[in-house]
């Protein structure tokens, strides 16, 4: 009914039809006090004003650090949460306003695998019964579906064999590789990957990376790759949104955005990530940040990294630092080929 | 053996070694038998120098640097020798080691509340530490309290005296670990995942704070974690461990530009990185090995591409591969010469014949 | 089960890997559960004591000389080996009432804990998943039962439906489900928040088969120690009862009422008050110990459990 409401801000004009979008999300969570009474006291601003638009087949990479909203944004984008206000368009499908019945059948499609593979799996079923779950629930459990557990559980190389097992058996590779192939069963559209490595080993990592890839290009996937960490999203990502406390500060393809980063934050957080490469780590330049992230209970007025931003501290003058107190800085493209959320963005060559 | 090899290539005099570890071994009885979790490590740590020890959970680096401290809970099965120079810390009475620890060896944890009490604040907790070992005042510690607290970085040093713990933020604590590890000016200490439980741009403060720290002490530092990256910015050597072993020693050019043990090789396959475009990852096939009830041969073997007969008899020891300073464990590591990983580790991960089948079979619904 | 441990002599090198994780032979949560209470010394001895103290009152019961209720020739007997827990005024063997006062004991004592747990478990299962206002007003009546004075309330119940066994148990059983209602919703409370309950609802499931697939078989093990503990508390609250003599009434018996006939006779025929007592602590304790036992053996956290 809506529909048009995704063509309003589509980021490119080339784009094909967008598979999933976000528009203005918003989640502010109630902080209430304790007590028998429990008043609200404050609120949470954990989501504010994010719009992104998902492509078919495309990986778009949401990053960020602890607390910047990106797993609640994940989670809105599911429907898991209730969204303040904003909407999510499902081909076309506003998400937020279907009913719980019309949601559950539609879940079909929109799939997430969870960040610990240790706490998303339930320790009372066995493996075969967690992967043949998805096809009980919405009634495709028939005569074959024992075959389709089997194949399930060989293409993310698991044993079929080992199906009777319960998860405290596995590795944590193992069961992530779990939570991927109960994801897979209903042969969704879209994938939602809430952190999917970082609970695991580099060497364990790598594998279950390689999998998703191969998957994506198998079955045409569109992959929502929520993360914490830079290389993990560039090795990934089509595209890449850049978040900072429940705002997407700076957007763009995988390679606009390493190339030349535009916003002070996104800087600060590529050049973070130390190089496994000694000579390279060594002489590189770094834009530090200080301080920690602020409560997003009380989110800074005007551009929310203002009191941790370089630029802010070292290079503005107080006319321009105002700027910045005072006015919410927009994410558009201010010359530097790609949108950024910085009243004084500025490429950098980083890497 | 690999203590010999260690011995001969400390190009040296001995009393530039401020920490030495042989042949240490720990073991934890279980109802399974017993869990070798640290199989006959020997280092020698420099004087302010930055070793860096790199693995997976599990490869017993963490344990390894517990034994060090004497800080292993009373079950475990602790031999081999741990010399702080060239005096005898393991078997030492409680009360000797208390006496090394915190003023000469100094620790720090990957979780800043594990240490730091929360029932006292921060101010209290670093002086403690500097009286713990020095006959001041307290109005004296509270002053050099302050000045440890500039030392890591912390903003208004002396308001945040009066802090407790909960009043702070992860990185904040963090540091005033740091600060009380530092209290004593000591000449090594163990950081063990130092940044692991912090956000990557507090990661990157830490990791600062504590270089600075370390420079200016002069303290040597044996700094533990799974993070490759910091170790490539950190660490003049590096010691990979695989099951409780060391398997590649090495300054860390050598180590991460002609690694000499597949393990090492595919671990810097595997990293997915921030400095290229996306390529394709070598992870390494299956997972590490139980270290309860080992069987003979290289640890390595199921998931080595490169394996032979030998490697499932005999566990190789470390031998210098590139370099006298640059030791392998591995029968094999010759055929990692001029190789990329690509060419040694298999990057196929899908069973493609399962996949066909199961979208065949699911055709209909999708 | 495919339980067969996979020995590393007999893995080929560059075989598929996996299997050499499989190193320690692997076993189901039950055998590990079922491990750590055999190694748990105190709750085996309990059950074994039990267990014999169950099997004497059902098969000992039936396969003894006289029968319950049954006036013999010897009046005000103590014990000897004719009648080995002696005789009471009238001549009936203290024996034989015993273990058909167990029996009831026993039955009543089970079908509270099934009554009550079933009941508890639900109650406290959705309100725990569904939370605010349906959990406040759950629990607040959970609540209320549970301020009610039970024996107080339970006499009068008891006192008005009658004396046979099965009444009785459910005038307990009223009461008592308030407790389980409030553990079980504890248990839910924080297996609510698990991943794998929202993973769940990702893929669509409805609210009973959360509850019923993923909520009560997560929460078992808390409930069924909670069970046993119940067990050992209805034991207790029904003697309590038919000594002040609301509960099971004559010519039925129980081990409660036992001990109430015999306080007259306290000093001339002390046999009569020490037997079923004795039964009494055996029993109530014996169920304790095994509780405890369990409990131990089913949380995952406790790595060692005390020998």
């Amino acid at each position: 009914m809506t529909a048009p409401a995704m063509h309003e801000s589509g980021s490119a004009a080339t784009d094909p039809e967008p598979i999933l979008s976000a528009r203005n999300l918003v989640k502010h969570f109630p902080i209430r006090s304790t007590g028998l009474v429990r008043r609200q006291v404050g609120v949470v601003h954990a989501v504010c004003d994010v719009s992104f638009d998902l492509g078919p087949g495309e990986t778009l990479g949401l990053v960020g650090e602890s607390g910047c909203g990106k797993s609640t944004t994940a989670r809105l984008v599911l429907n898991l949460i209730e969204a303040t206000s904003g909407q999510v368009f499902y081909n076309g499908t506003d998400l937020t306003a279907l009913s719980a019945k019309k949601m559950r059948e539609l879940r079909r499609d929109l799939q997430i695998v969870f960040q610990d593979p240790y706490a998303s799996l339930d320790p009372r079923m066995p493996v075969n019964e967690i992967v043949a779950e998805p096809l009980r629930i919405h009634g495709r459990y028939d005569d074959a579906g024992k075959t389709q557990v089997r194949d399930l559980l060989r293409t993310v190389g698991l044993k079929p064999e080992h199906g009777n097992r319960f998860p405290h058996e596995f590795s944590g590779g193992q069961r992530q590789r779990i939570g991927v192939a109960r994801a897979l069963a209903l042969r969704p559209k879209v994938l939602v990957l809430d952190e999917p490595v970082s609970a695991l080993d580099v060497s364990i990592q790598a594998g279950v990376l390689n999998l998703l890839d191969e998957l994506q290009s198998e079955l045409g996937l569109s992959y929502l790759f929520v993360s914490h960490d830079l290389s993990v999203v560039r090795h990934t990502a089509d595209r890449i949104a850049v978040m900072y406390l429940g705002r997407i500060v700076e957007t763009g393809t995988a390679s606009e955005l390493f190339e030349g980063p535009a916003h002070p934050y996104t800087q600060a957080l590529i050049s973070a990530i130390p190089l496994p490469d000694p000579r390279k780590q060594r002489a590189r330049e770094r834009i530090t940040v200080v301080g920690d992230v602020p409560s997003p209970a009380d989110p800074p007025s005007g551009c929310r990294f203002r009191t941790r931003c370089p630029k802010f501290a070292a290079e503005l003058s107080d006319a321009e630092r105002s700027r910045c107190v005072e006015e919410v800085p927009e994410l558009v493209d201010r010359g530097q080929g790609h949108p950024a959320a910085c009243h004084y963005a500025e490429r950098k060559v980083l890497i | 053996m690999t203590e010999d090899l260690l011995a001969t290539s400390k190009n040296g005099a001995a009393t530039d070694v401020v920490l030495e570890v042989s042949d240490l071994t720990v073991g934890f009885p279980s109802d399974d038998g017993l869990v070798q979790a640290v199989r006959g490590v020997s280092y020698g740590l420099r004087r302010s120098e930055v070793l860096g020890i790199v693995g997976e959970s599990g490869s017993g680096k963490s344990v390894t640097s517990l034994a060090v401290m004497g800080l292993l809970p009373g079950n475990a099965k602790v031999s081999g020798s741990v010399r702080f120079r060239g005096k005898e810390l393991l078997g030492a009475p409680e009360a000797e080691l208390n006496k090394v620890r915190g003023r000469n060896v100094a620790m720090i944890f990957q979780d800043p509340m594990t240490s730091l009490n929360p029932v006292y604040s921060v101010g209290f907790q670093v002086a403690e530490a500097v009286r713990a070992h020095h006959a001041v005042s307290k109005a004296a510690a509270l002053d050099r309290a302050a000045e440890l607290l500039e030392l890591v970085r912390i903003p208004n040093p002396r308001q945040r005296l009066d802090n407790y713990p909960h009043e702070m933020s992860g990185g904040m604590r963090q540091r005033v670990v740091i600060a009380i590890a530092m209290a004593n000016n000591p000449e090594v200490i163990i950081a063990d995942e130092p940044t692991t439980a912090l956000d990557v741009t507090v990661q990157a403060q830490i990791m600062e704070s504590l270089q600075l720290a370390q420079q200016e002490t002069g303290a040597a530092m044996v700094l533990i974690t799974h993070d490759l990256g910091v170790i490539a910015g950190q660490a003049d050597r590096v010691m990979v461990m695989y099951a409780g072993k060391l398997v590649e020693v090495g300054t860390a050019e050598d180590v991460f530009y002609t690694p000499r043990m597949p393990y090492t090789f595919g671990l810097l396959g595997s990293l997915p990185r921030l400095d290229r475009p996306s390529e394709r990852l070598t992870p390494i096939q299956g997972a590490p090995p139980s270290v309860v009830n080992m069987p003979p041969g290289c640890p390595f073997t199921p998931r080595c591409p490169l394996s032979v007969a030998v490697c499932e008899e005999v566990e190789p020891a470390l031998a210098p591969t590139t370099g006298p300073e640059h030791l392998a464990a591995c029968h094999r590591s010759d055929a990692l010469i001029g190789a990329t990983p690509g060419d040694v580790f298999e990057t196929d991960v899908v069973d493609t014949e399962a996949l066909a089948h199961f979208v065949t079979e699911t055709e209909g619904q999708a | 089960m495919p339980e067969t441990p996979t020995t590393l002599a007999t893995t080929p090198a560059g075989a598929d890997a996996q299997d050499r994780e499989f190193t320690v032979e692997q076993r189901s949560q039950f055998q590990l559960v079922l491990r750590r209470f055999l190694q748990h010394r105190l709750a085996m001895v309990s059950l074994v004591v039990l267990v014999l103290v169950v099997l004497l009152a059902y098969v000992g019961g039936w396969l003894w000389k006289y029968e319950a209720g049954q006036i013999t020739p010897d009046n005000s007997q103590p014990p000897s080996f004719d009648h080995p827990f002696g005789t009471d005024a009238v001549g009936k063997d203290q024996f034989a009432q015993v273990l058909r006062g167990t029996r009831i004991s026993l039955q009543i004592s089970v079908m509270v804990a099934l009554l009550s747990t079933f009941v508890g478990t639900l109650w406290g299962a959705v309100a725990g998943y569904f939370g605010g206002v349906v959990d406040s007003a759950m629990m607040r009546f959970s609540d209320l039962v549970l301020t009610l004075p039970l024996i107080a309330v339970a006499a009068m119940l008891a006192h008005l439906f009658g004396g046979s066994w099965y009444l009785i148990a459910m005038v307990i059983a009223g009461l008592t489900w308030a407790y389980v209602s409030r553990v079980a919703r504890s248990v839910v409370l924080s297996l609510r928040e698990k991943e794998f309950v929202e993973a769940a609802r990702a893929l669509g499931a409805t609210d009973t088969r959360i509850i019923l697939r993923h909520l009560v078989p997560n929460s078992l093990g808390s409930i069924i120690v909670n069970a046993t503990l119940l067990v050992a508390t209805a034991i207790l609250t029904e003697t309590a009862l038919s000594y002040l003599g609301f509960g099971v009434q004559n010519p039925d018996t129980s081990l409660g009422l036992l001990v109430s006939e015999a306080q007259t006779a306290l000093t001339t025929r002390p046999w009569l008050f020490y037997f079923p007592g004795l039964f009494i602590i055996l029993i109530a304790l014996t169920i304790n110990f095994i509780g405890d036992g369990l409990r131990d053996a089913l949380d995952p956290q406790q790595r060692k459990v005390r020998q």
